[in-house]
């Protein structure tokens, strides 16, 4: 499988904003690739220099093997967007703006085409409304019928569930995964909420303030086995005390406001348990948290709450 | 591009804010009939009392002065001052309007080049246009020659009358429409450039009417030293000139020649500085919009 996006060393500044500083990643053919960060971090701005609506201030951008700049034409022809919110023309109807956005794609396709793109995203029976009639969730669903209406090979999502109810996120969630299985698309989806990357994505990239993080396939960064357990007692400073003292130690990682956090598999969260009760801990609540959201904010927000596992 | 451009007036025609200055129009131009229909006498005698102390006037003159020509002439002088705000509606839209709507973001990932976009939107403004002054030639000079009939045609001037024979009129008015359409074209191609400036589409707006309303008060203004220094320059100085299509030559004798312009050279420039400024404005919105980063 080759690369098919390369970006190179991209810096993009706004005059004394920093907004985009010596980026480099790729994503490889077939994959789905979760590019993370939050709010700011400079996720909309590197997408929107994928699609030449931004000009690198330097760096180079390579997609399908060619230059960004030199081919542009050539590229966007095969990719399909949705950047941040899927603005349409409410005045027309999803047929109208799926027709327009195929024509500007220099495609030529038939009416039941177009129909069958709307059956995709389950929008058939409401092909003739005006999209000012549409919920966030159906304006959604129809953004990305045009981003797919000419067969793109590349499709980028920015923060494509941004607004959504449950139902909705998870709607989009399995036309992603779709995509990925069944068309053999390659994705870039941006996302400030790492939950909704780790289901869907098989590589990473978490930036922040413009610059990357780390980089990698999504298992080699997380064991998905591991968690953080937030333990709630009567007196958490006892607890903490008499933990450390214990055979778990090597577990408990620190007290913090109202609780104590430990590190370990899931397995051993009995064996915890047990130990709890021999020790006549009054525990209030016990809450398994996932370890990667505390790695992504510990590395977002520089404040380590948990060791990060190392690459 | 003929694809492009057909979504762009498509996109247009299916707006209901497009159809107000249509309206606007019909309007105008039904309520200056109506009222020359049943007191156009009055009209025309506040017309000649200006001139009433040199000439004399006959009732039957009178009587055949108000004809459809005439009608049509005054639709127009009074219009046409209007008319900018109402292509600036749809000129000022055309590139804030998308960025403001968030399409703008998703046209341009599209494989089209930004020149040819902008091309594009350009040149349905420019339909959009003249689709505004065909609707106003059927309305004003078609409509009035129906409902008044046709005659020679008197055009006053502050240095007396114009006198042109009936035959010799049609195509005077094809010459003003046609100039009034590159007139227009150039506030089209200022609210564009306007246009590229902004996020929504009330900014260029207002702003083209500001210019023009600034630059035509210039325009008209008697201060000798703006006289040879600025007004020959701005373009509202020129946007008044299809009225040179009815000011005709005279022989020694005193009778208009058929077929002739008292100043053709004159209108000629006017038409030239008014295509300088159409190439000026939009090649500018071209090359502003081709090194923007599209943020909205």
């Amino acid at each position: 499988m080759g690369s098919i996006i390369r970006v190179d060393r991209l810096t993009k500044h706004f005059r004394d904003i920093k907004a985009v500083e010596d980026l480099s990643f790729s994503v490889e053919e077939g994959q789905v690739y979760g590019f993370l960060g939050q709010n700011g971090a400079g996720k909309s701005t590197t997408i929107r220099m994928l699609l030449t609506l931004i000009q690198p201030t330097s760096g180079s951008i390579d997609i399908f093997g060619m230059n960004l700049q030199r081919h542009r034409k050539e590229i966007l022809r095969q990719v399909g967007a949705i950047i941040e919110r899927p603005d349409l023309y409410k005045y027309l109807t999803a047929l109208e703006n799926l027709r327009i956005f195929a024509t500007m794609s220099g495609i030529k396709i038939s009416e039941k085409k177009l129909m069958d793109q709307l059956a995709m995203v389950g929008l058939e029976q409401r092909a003739n409304s005006k999209v000012k009639t549409y919920s966030q969730g159906m304006k959604q669903r129809l953004g990305i019928a045009t981003a797919l209406v000419h067969d793109p090979k590349l499709i980028i999502l920015d923060e494509p569930t941004n607004g959504l109810d449950p139902q909705g996120i998870a709607d989009i969630r399995n036309l992603i995964l779709m995509l990925s299985s069944e068309r053999n698309k390659t994705l870039l989806i941006s996302s400030h909420l790492l939950s909704e990357i780790e289901l869907i994505a098989d590589s990473m990239l978490i930036i922040d303030k413009g610059k990357k993080l780390v980089e990698g396939r999504v298992n080699d960064l997380f064991d998905p086995a591991e968690t953080v357990v937030e333990l709630k007692t009567t007196n958490d400073e006892a607890t903490f005390e008499k933990l450390s003292g214990s055979g778990f130690q090597e577990f408990v990682q620190e007290r913090r406001n109202d609780c104590v956090l430990l590190k370990l598999h899931r397995n051993r969260i009995p064996e915890v348990l047990k130990e709890l009760v021999r020790m006549e801990v009054n525990v209030i609540s016990l809450h398994s948290k996932h370890s990667l959201e505390d790695y992504f904010l510990s590395l977002t927000t520089g404040q380590p709450h948990v060791e990060a596992p190392k690459n | 591009m003929w694809k492009l451009l057909k979504i762009e007036l498509f996109k247009i025609f299916k707006r209901p804010r497009t159809y107000i200055a249509f309206g606007a129009i019909a309007a105008i131009v039904f309520l200056i009939q109506v009222a020359l229909k049943f007191d156009g006498k009055s009209y025309v005698d506040l017309l000649m009392s200006n001139l009433s102390g040199s000439f004399e006037f006959s009732d039957e003159f009178k009587d055949k002065l108000l004809n459809g020509y005439l009608i049509c002439f005054v639709i127009l002088n009074t219009l046409l001052i209007q008319m900018p705000l109402l292509v600036a509606l749809i000129a000022g839209d055309s590139i804030a309007g998308e960025a403001n709507m968030g399409t703008l973001r998703l046209s341009l990932t599209k494989p089209v080049s930004r020149t040819q976009y902008m091309l594009v939107k350009f040149a349905a403004s420019v339909v959009y246009t003249l689709a505004l002054l065909i609707w106003m030639a059927a309305l004003a000079l078609f409509g009035s020659m129906l409902i008044f009939g046709t005659n020679d045609m008197v055009v006053l001037r502050s240095e007396g009358i114009e006198q042109m024979k009936d035959f010799d009129v049609l195509w005077r008015y094809m010459a003003a429409f046609g100039y009034a359409a590159v007139a227009l074209t150039t506030v089209s191609a200022l609210a564009f450039l306007l246009s590229v400036f902004a996020e929504n589409s009330i900014g260029p707006i207002i702003a083209t009417m500001s210019i023009v309303i600034v630059l035509t008060i210039l325009s008209e203004m008697n201060i000798p030293i703006y006289d040879k220094t600025i007004k020959p320059y701005l373009f509202t100085s020129h946007m008044v000139a299809w009225k040179g299509f009815f000011y005709v030559k005279a022989d020694a004798e005193g009778t208009t020649i058929n077929g002739s312009i008292e100043n053709l050279p004159a209108v000629l420039r006017s038409l030239g500085i008014l295509m300088a400024y159409i190439v000026l404005f939009f090649s500018t919105s071209v090359w502003v919009f081709r090194k923007k980063d599209i943020l909205t």
